[in-house]
């Protein structure tokens, strides 16, 4: 590991005035992504600063309509939590099916989702459920958040504070995985809200993204199985060593279907 | 430098460590606790696997000073002077290593398992190993060894 100072803060406020006093500051949550990239030096931050512990950021609320969850909750915790299984079954899925389970000790679902990896599944929940994000700063909509591959709409010094969620019984997360990485090579959640369906994807390689064609197809009356990678555009996926972009947007198709066959 | 406190295997160490310090170093290289492998340095093998307040975690994956104030246990902490831990055990009887340099870290997450599943079933043991690689013995004997060992801390001591 490279030279790099590391920061403790006690409260919310601590780390925000670390991370404003010190442009190289990076913030730190569960660190299961951060810390093999810092040891690779693909990131060299010259300060990090510990959000894992800050009570601002801790805990699972049942609140009107929904769950919220603070953003240093970790993943093995949303996966065990009773208010998440009684809630958002689906949810409580995603997260027991991240990484492993040693990944789901530490790692946090405001960390994920601040980190915005292409390939993550938070990101998929979130857009599907028509979550909202709570930072340090304001509340955004899922879909504002989420702006591209890595990307996010967080401002230097802002940082996640929690996730809400809406209660959903009818909804389901389906991950391809890639066996090396546990990664999803595409992964597709799917939920029938009040609104109407939504369908979000990852791991096409551009970033997490909304497939509305399908959802208008089911909103129509259209049938489930009449989904097709047709109606899907090639250009949301990349390929790489894993598989093609015309592999990917095939299997997200059949996930897709499978994913919507568990609520019927 | 930092000066942390943390009890490893029961006893308390009070140390100064560099800040960029990986838990997995503090331990082999400070502590001479080297039963924690560094086997990927991608976060990917779990041969470094140890537990902190309780839960397995990998030790190449954190840092030291993120760990000021915890509990750890390393598989050197595991043996009751020469009576080995049942996961140990059931390590040896059902051959679950061969050159052992995953074993540390899969006993460590095997008793993870078995807190978590108790009694789990072959099927349970293979999808929670997913994180701790060997590239030896084609995993069954290890599975087999995580089933008896599981199954032997659940009984009345």
């Amino acid at each position: 590991m490279y030279e790099l100072a590391y920061s403790r803060p006690e409260s919310l406020t601590e780390a925000l005035a670390l991370l404003a006093e010190d442009e190289g500051a990076q913030a730190l949550s569960g660190g299961q992504t951060l810390m093999p990239v810092l040891r690779a030096r693909l990131a060299m931050p010259s300060r990090l600063v510990d959000l894992q512990r800050l009570p601002e950021l801790a805990g699972i609320r049942l609140v009107e309509g929904g769950i919220e969850i603070g953003a240093a909750t970790t993943h093995a915790e949303v996966a065990a939590s009773a208010h998440v299984r009684a809630v958002l079954p689906a949810l409580a899925d995603l997260a027991g099916g991240i990484g492993d389970p040693a990944i789901r000790h530490r790692g946090t679902i405001g960390g994920s989702i601040a980190n915005n990896d292409p390939a993550a599944c938070y990101p998929s929940a979130l857009l599907a459920l028509g979550a909202t994000v709570t930072t340090s700063r304001r509340t955004l909509a899922a879909e504002e958040f989420f702006t591209g591959m890595f990307s996010t709409a967080l401002e230097p010094g802002e940082i996640v504070t929690a996730v809400r969620f809406p209660a959903c019984q009818r909804a389901a997360y389906i991950k391809f995985r890639n066996p090396a990485s546990r990664f999803a090579l595409v992964g597709a959640f799917v939920a029938q809200l009040p609104s109407g369906y939504r369908i979000a994807i990852t791991g096409g390689g551009h970033g997490v993204f909304r497939w509305r064609e399908a959802e208008q197809h089911l909103d129509g009356g259209g049938a489930m199985a009449a989904i097709t990678e047709d109606m899907l555009d090639l250009g949301h996926f990349t390929g790489d060593l894993h598989g093609s972009a015309e592999y990917r947007h095939h299997i997200a198709a059949v996930i897709v279907r499978r994913a919507l066959s568990t609520l019927a | 430098m930092t000066g942390i406190t943390l009890t490893v295997n029961g006893r308390e160490h009070v140390v100064e460590v560099e800040d960029r310090t990986l838990l997995v170093h503090l331990l082999r290289d400070e502590l001479r606790l080297t039963g924690a492998h560094v086997g990927c340095d991608t976060s990917q093998c779990g041969a470094c696997t140890v537990h902190v307040d309780g839960k397995a975690v990998k030790s190449c994956t954190m840092l030291a000073v993120q760990a000021d104030g915890a509990e750890i246990l390393t598989i050197e902490g595991l043996a009751n002077g020469r009576e080995l831990h049942p996961m140990q055990a059931a390590f040896r009887e059902h051959h679950g290593l061969q050159c052992g340099f995953c074993t540390p870290g899969m006993i460590m997450m095997a008793i993870d398992i078995a807190r978590r599943h108790p009694n789990p079933d072959a099927a349970t043991v293979r999808a929670e190993l997913e994180g701790n690689l060997c590239r030896c013995t084609g995993y069954h004997n290890i599975v087999k060894a995580v089933v008896a060992g599981a199954e032997r801390m659940g009984e009345p001591a």
